[in-house]
């Protein structure tokens, strides 16, 4: 133990928190440094003694009916031990399984094949190389049927139903939902002075994690125990899921993940390949890997978006927004496996407008089944929010545009004041807590916007074409409530455990799993900000169900608001019983005991002291009498509220007016997340937000062809912008702590790249609005720029995508 | 990703490669730097039986000029070397212009210019290089030697004029009559994306005239395009609005662009005249 400096009696002796790790402090992240050092444990990295590999045969066709499928020259090549076909999944009722959004999905195709990608037989052989020779052995013939690429397609009358394995589904509609007033809303609308209108397309995209899904499974036939190492962001929740749907006794499932190799979003659902590996496994009493391909990964598993809007703003000459009215239109692909955990069927589309003091508004929408890949829906993104917020803030410009106000000063008028919370949404969310104004002030300062809007003047005047775009947004994140949210019906808490060995020294466990947020470095540090414990004194363990406490996982950026939370309560917990150590060893009552950071000590004598490390040896070696010896706890966390950051992100652009090519001049961001843990990781999260938000409006989509063929299918096609043209971010913070959250944070992982694209979009539209083109849908190919610029007309991006 | 079964070899010399290629014919392909063919073969879009890696055979990674003038890029000669070339950046604006657009850093370390263009990808930058600059290539087989004209050597879409017994040992630019100027200007998504529409373009001048003039177009056709024509535009005067508006429209005709995802037709074709008017006419084009 350290000494501590002599004190005089009065002074403190807390220890600096920044020193020591704790809140505030942007230490290194922990993880790092194996990664760098490629000593990372991915799941590709797992290798069992006797592990058979295996592989996925997928559909050329987007739409076929399978006429036959022969498997026996697989079965013939050395090496193949296995080969599975949907009937085979069939006779151990398996062919079909349920999504986490109560639809079904096919594990192996049976009847048809409905999307391009789809699993349709599954090899498994001594090494990968002979599995996907074997996969090439498999003739499978198919009667190809209609494809269809879009809601319009799908929705025209005689268009060929595509779930005909479902009972009494007469058509593609895949839901229909609506929240909101109707009839105040279209009060509103009579007594509107302008009547603004906006129609557009979020193309779909794919989180496109670097590290692609898979698993490993080990079913011991001797033990009856399976273990399955797997990429998932929600370990629990899978183990769940097994033992429900399969039947497996749950304590006899132990699910791992290792290091994951990125997830926004993509690693949540349970794919097929997890199950055939499983199936596999137990069929052969020997561990098998799946390992997906990057076009796997990109074909078949959960994309993002793809949600066609057509809205209106009812709106006041002065600038006041009277109410808002929208029709959303999901394609959601051939299953509706939406990993959500919302009552909603259109995820949290309703946060849209939640800055705003909108009035009134109502909403619906209706899903589409179509023949492309299903699944997924939350990229980096709390489950549609991301919609939610590019509509808001592409409908604000245009709105804007139509009263003639600057759009600025149209946001001024009608963001939420800093009195007005909580704040209730016309469509039933409260808003927590916000500085709204403060920080779109600091974002046009930063900008110098009235400067911008001179130069853009001036520049016009020489034939070039600058622009300036602003998005300003809420988003709830941090699911649950357990009142609100599940997934199957089990409550999104979240879970921390907490052990603090003898020597002061501690390792925590949580239900949620790190896959890049840095989960290993802030939880120590909220354990360093609770009991002075130096942060390096923590290490923090996640992802392996047999250790950690049940919790739902990481995404939604929910892991600070209830992981986070939890990691709060439960090292609280561990105060409490180490102020009894500590009034036990200064020979005091509890209630003379005052804490300090790292100590606590005597009222009225702060030089008589315990450490945090003292109460700690104390709690294995010189316990109180009556007590309970050690010094560990749990503790399950149920979030009162989502956390509501807020965000101002401002981006200049100048358009090539003969090649439609835009380049980024600058982006500003102000982001007010609340509390921030590790300064340097939340500029982590919103500098690669923000380099998503630019993905988004410049090139990063995918699309199909009139056949079903997908677009977008590996890194040639599906563009994720590399450091050449990711343009340079300017951060600015402002905090306005949650003031439901035990440390008063807020969720930030998600914020720029739900809340970026607006900007990027709404700077190239101002710097050609003399041509009166309201939307050209993203990605903004220089192509639809320049056909804008011909054109004066909306260019949409909506599929088929036109060849020849 | 997992590759069919193929065998390796890896020759020392080009007497050794002579007689592989003689060996297993039809069944072998060359593996220079790996940069398309990798990638086709873990796709499985190409399975060949053998693989003759060429990387081992010394003296081939050469750039260099004939006293005459006359510029040879030797087989191993990777993009990069190009890329950072003095000779190039003194003496040839066109392919130092070209060589950092190709690809992405870590593909030009690898990838080699006479691999590209024996590749005969509609979209590899390097024919349209060669096209313009009217080069050739000059093939090695169990004949000897034999010069293969640029125009001749792609035959379409990953075709081209060897015989399986041949090898490309190197791609050569004919010596210049005049003042060499010229440029290459691509249109990319992204860096290391292939060209929505590239527009290379190489001119002589002697006495204020042009002399010779060689445009090539990039991704807009089944094969990269002379656009001769246009070329032949500029030729027998000095570069005027006039004549480069001309080239620009002919450009433009001789495009045969299909419209997909990078954008349309009409599109394409309008960047290609878009490039030549800003690599001709407005000094976008370095001089040598
Ligand atoms: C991500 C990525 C981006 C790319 N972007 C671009 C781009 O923007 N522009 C562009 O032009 N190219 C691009 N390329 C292709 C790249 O330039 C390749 O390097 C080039 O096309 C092939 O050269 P290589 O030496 O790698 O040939 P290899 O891949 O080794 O071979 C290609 C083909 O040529 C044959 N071959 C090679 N050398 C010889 C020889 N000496 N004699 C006979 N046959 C031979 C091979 O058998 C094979 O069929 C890209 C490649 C990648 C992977």
């Amino acid at each position: 133990m350290t000494q501590t400096a002599p004190v005089t009696p009065s002074s403190s002796q807390a220890l600096d928190e920044i020193k020591i790790g704790g809140l505030g402090s942007s230490r290194l992240r922990v993880e790092d440094s194996r990664f760098i050092r490629g000593r990372g444990n991915y799941t590709d990295d797992v290798k069992l003694p006797g592990m058979l590999y295996m592989e996925i045969l997928r559909s050329p066709l987007a739409h076929a009916r399978i006429i036959s499928i022969d498997t026996s020259r697989a079965w013939a090549i050395p090496g193949v031990r296995l080969v599975l076909t949907g009937e085979m999944m069939a006779q151990r009722n398996l062919a079909w399984m349920p999504t986490l959004s109560y639809d079904t999905q096919a594990v192996l195709a049976t009847d048809k094949v409905r999307f391009q990608g789809q699993e349709v037989c599954v090899v498994v052989a001594d090494d990968p190389y002979i599995a996907k020779d074997g996969c090439e052995a498999i003739d499978v013939e198919y009667e190809p049927l209609p494809p269809i690429v879009n809601p319009e397609q799908s929705a025209a009358p005689g268009a060929p139903v595509i779930r005909d394995d479902k009972q009494g589904q007469v058509d593609n509609t895949c839901y229909r939902w609506e929240v909101g007033d109707r009839e105040a809303t279209e009060r509103a609308f009579a007594e509107a002075d302008v009547v603004s209108k906006l129609k557009l397309h979020y193309p779909r995209s794919h989180p496109s994690p670097i590290e692609c899904c898979g698993s490993v499974a080990d079913f011991d036939p001797a033990t009856k125990k399976l273990t399955v190492y797997m990429t998932s962001q929600a370990p629990h929740i899978v183990r769940s899921a097994v033992a429900l749907i399969a039947e497996l006794p749950e304590h006899m499932i132990r699910i791992v993940s290792p290091d994951v190799g990125g997830g926004f979003g993509n690693k949540v659902p349970v794919y097929p390949g997890y199950v055939h590996s499983i199936l596999a496994s137990i069929l052969l009493g020997k561990p098998v890997k799946w390992t997906e391909d990057k076009t796997g990964n990109l074909i078949s598993t959960g994309f993002g978006r793809d949600m066609y809007l057509d809205g209106e703003m009812a709106l006041r000459s002065d600038g006041k927004i009277l109410a808002v009215r929208m029709h959303a239109d999901t394609d959601q692909g051939a299953f509706f496996a939406d990993a959500q955990p919302s009552k909603f069927k259109i995820g949290l589309m309703h946060s849209t407008f939640a800055c705003y003091n909108i009035g009134t508004g109502y909403i619906t929408a209706q899903g589409h089944y179509t023949n492309k890949a299903p699944g997924g829906v939350a990229y980096r993104c709390s489950f549609r929010v991301t919609e939610a917020m590019f509509f808001q803030e592409r409908m604000v410009q245009a709105a804007a545009d139509d009263l003639g106000i600057d759009q600025a000063e149209f946001r001024r008028v009608n963001l939420l004041p800093d009195d007005a919370f909580p704040a209730r949404t016309p469509f039933g969310f409260l808003v927590d807590s916000g500085q709204y104004d403060k920080c779109l002030q600091i974002g046009l300062d930063a900008i110098g916007y009235e400067e911008f809007r001179r130069e853009q003047a001036a520049a016009r005047a020489k034939g070039r074409l600058l622009g300036i775009g602003i998005s300003t947004m809420t988003e709830p994140l941090g699911a649950g409530n357990s009142r609100e949210y599940d997934i199957l019906g089990i409550k999104m808490f979240d879970s921390a455990e907490l052990r603090v060995h003898l020597t002061g020294k501690a390792i925590l466990r949580t239900g949620a799993k790190t896959q890049g947020q840095g989960h290993e470095t802030t939880w120590a540090q909220i354990v360093s900000h609770e009991l002075g414990i130096p942060a390096a004194d923590v290490v923090v363990e996640e992802g392996d169900t047999d250790t950690a406490p049940y919790g739902m996982g990481t995404y939604a950026s929910r892991s600070t608001p209830v992981a986070g939370a939890a990691v709060s309560m439960v090292s609280r917990k561990i105060r409490a019983k180490a102020r009894k150590i500590a009034a036990h060893l200064l020979e005091v009552s509890e209630e003379d005991i005052e804490w300090e950071l790292g100590r606590f000590f005597v009222r009225g004598a702060p030089e008589r002291g315990a450490t945090i490390q003292e109460c700690a040896m104390a709690a294995y070696s010189n316990m109180p009498d009556g007590m309970e010896p050690g010094l560990e706890g749990n503790a399950y966390y149920d979030p009162p509220n989502l956390t509501w950051p807020f965000a101002c992100y401002i981006v200049t652009v100048e358009v090539d007016p003969e090649t439609g090519v835009w380049d980024v001049l600058r982006v500003v961001a102000v982001d007010d997340c609340g509390v921030r843990i590790n300064p340097m990781i939340v500029e982590g999260q919103i500098m690669g937000g923000l380099t998503e938000a630019y993905a988004m409006s410049n090139m990063q989509f995918q699309t199909y062809d009139a056949e079903g063929n997908i677009v977008g299918s590996n890194y040639m096609d599906y563009l994720i912008p590399t450091a050449w043209e990711t343009p340079g971010f300017e951060l600015h913070e402002v905090v306005t702590p949650c003031p439901h959250h035990p440390i008063g944070a807020k969720g930030v992982g998600e914020c720029a790249a739900v809340g970026g694209p607006a900007a990027f979009v709404n700077a190239v539209l101002d710097a050609i609005a003399h041509t009166g083109v309201r939307n050209i849908d993203m990605p903004v190919l220089p192509d639809r720029v320049w056909t804008a610029l011909q054109t004066h007309q909306d260019v949409s991006g909506a599929p088929p995508v036109r060849n020849g | 990703m997992y590759p069919s079964k193929f065998g390796y070899e890896a020759p020392r010399s080009l007497d050794e490669l002579s007689s592989l290629l003689n060996r297993y014919g039809d069944d072998a392909k060359i593996l220079a730097g790996g940069q398309s063919l990798v990638p086709m073969m873990k796709l499985r879009f190409a399975a060949p039986e053998v693989l003759v890696d060429i990387n081992g055979i010394p003296g081939l990674d050469y750039h260099r000029e004939d006293p005459d003038g006359t510029l040879r890029v030797g087989a191993l000669c990777r993009h990069v070397t190009l890329e950072r070339s003095a000779l190039l950046a003194a003496k040839h604006p066109l392919m130092a212009a070209a060589a950092p657009l190709i690809a992405d850093p870590m593909v030009r370390s690898r990838g080699t210019m006479v691999g590209s263009i024996c590749h005969s990808d509609p979209q590899g930058d390097w024919a349209s290089v060669l096209l313009a600059l009217g080069g050739h290539m000059v093939a090695l087989g169990p004949r000897g030697r034999r010069t293969i004209a640029a125009g001749h050597f792609s035959l379409g879409p990953f075709q081209n004029a060897l015989q399986p017994d041949e090898i490309a040992l190197e791609a050569v630019i004919p010596a210049p009559t005049g003042q060499r100027s010229g440029t290459y200007l691509k249109l990319e998504r992204r860096v290391g994306d292939f060209a929505t529409a590239g527009v290379a373009m190489a001119l002589e001048t002697s006495d204020g005239r042009v002399v010779r003039a060689g445009i090539a177009l990039t991704g807009v056709g089944p094969s990269n395009i002379a656009a001769t024509e246009a070329a032949q535009a500029l030729v027998g005067k000095p570069l005027s609005e006039e004549s480069i508006e001309q080239a620009a429209q002919l450009a433009a005709a001789a495009a045969q662009p299909r419209g997909d995802h990078r954008g349309s037709a009409a599109f394409k074709r309008h960047v290609v005249a878009t490039f030549i008017r800003r690599g001709l006419a407005r000094g976008e084009a370095v001089a040598a």
